[in-house]
C-alpha cells in the first residue's frame, strides 16, 4: 500500500521547463534523504520523459509526489500528456527503437534507472508513465 | 540565446559546463564548438564536464557527436572531470560514449590531448614518409 505525503503539479509546455522542473524533482529527492546516486538515476529519467513528453506529446503536465511503501519514502513521478499516444507499446519499450532520430534509449533506458515503471497509452488520447524511485532503491 | 563560452588558449579550445544543460543549449555549444575549431584551427579540444549534475541520453549523444565531429575536421578532443554519478547513470541507461576520449580531471586530459595530438601528426609524418 502506497501513501502520498506530498504531491506538486508541474506544467511542461516549452523547453525552458525542463530545467526548473529538474531542480524541483531534486528538491523532493533531497528531502527524503535519497543519496546522489539515486538522486542522479531518478533525475536523468524525469530528463528522458520530460523531452518525451514536449516532443511527442506536445507538453503535458508531471504531477511530483512523495511516497511511503510503509517501508520507505520515494518519489512518484506521473507525466501524462494529450499527444498522439504510442501504438505499440512493447515496440517503444525496446532498446533501440525509435520513430525520431534518437538512439531508442529513452524509454527502456529509463525503466532501468528507476524501480517502478508504468506506460498507459491510447491512440489519439495520450500517454502517462509512471515511475517510482524508492530513496534506497 | 544562452550559449557556454569557447576559450582559446594556443591550438587548444577549453569549454567549462557550469550550467545545467538542456537541449538547445548542447545543440548550440555542438555548433559553436565545430565552428571554432575551423575557426581557429584548433587541434584539440578540451571540454570540462565537472559541474554537471545530469546527462541524460540527449545530451550524451551531444557530447559523443562533438568528438566524432572534432575528429572529422582533424582535432583531438576529451572530456573531463565526469561525476561518478553521472557516469554510473549514463552506463545504465545504455550510453557508453564510444568514441569519445575521457580523463578523470583537467590536467591529465590535457595531457591526454597533448599526447594525442603528438601521436596523430607522427602518424601523418610516417604517413607521408611511406609514399615518398
Amino acid at each position: 500500500m502506497t501513501t502520498i505525503l506530498s504531491k506538486e503539479d508541474f506544467i511542461i509546455v516549452k523547453e525552458q521547463d525542463v530545467v526548473p522542473f529538474r531542480n524541483k524533482v531534486k528538491e523532493a529527492a533531497v528531502k527524503i534523504g535519497m543519496g546522489i546516486l539515486n538522486q542522479t538515476k531518478l533525475i536523468t529519467a524525469a530528463s528522458e520523459l520530460v523531452r518525451n513528453l514536449l516532443k511527442y506529446g506536445g507538453g503535458g503536465m508531471v504531477i511530483i509526489e512523495s511516497v511511503n511503501n510503509g517501508r520507505e519514502n520515494g518519489i512518484r513521478l506521473i507525466f501524462a500528456d494529450k499527444g498522439p499516444g504510442i501504438a505499440d507499446v512493447s515496440l517503444a519499450m525496446k532498446d533501440g527503437y525509435s520513430t525520431g532520430k534518437s538512439l531508442g534509449l529513452g524509454l527502456p533506458g529509463t525503466k532501468r534507472l528507476v524501480n517502478e515503471f508504468d506506460i498507459q497509452s491510447t491512440v489519439g488520447m495520450g500517454t502517462t508513465v509512471t515511475i517510482i524511485k524508492w530513496k534506497n532503491g | 540565446m544562452e550559449r557556454i563560452p569557447i576559450l582559446k588558449m594556443g591550438d587548444f579550445l577549453l569549454v567549462t559546463i557550469q550550467v545545467d544543460l538542456y537541449d538547445q543549449l548542447a545543440e548550440n555549444l555542438e555548433t559553436d564548438l565545430v565552428n571554432s575549431v575551423k575557426k581557429h584551427n584548433s587541434k584539440g579540444v578540451l571540454i570540462d564536464i565537472s559541474s554537471v549534475s545530469i546527462i541524460d541520453s540527449f545530451m550524451g549523444r551531444i557530447l559523443g557527436n562533438i568528438g566524432i565531429m572534432s575528429r572529422i575536421m582533424g582535432a583531438q578532443s576529451v572530456i573531463v572531470g565526469m561525476q561518478p554519478a553521472v557516469a554510473m547513470t549514463l552506463v545504465e541507461l545504455g550510453l557508453t560514449l564510444t568514441g569519445v576520449s575521457t580523463a578523470l580531471n583537467v590536467e591529465k586530459g590535457m595531457e591526454l590531448l597533448r599526447s594525442k595530438i603528438l601521436l596523430s601528426e607522427g602518424q601523418s609524418d610516417d604517413y607521408d614518409n611511406d609514399t615518398e
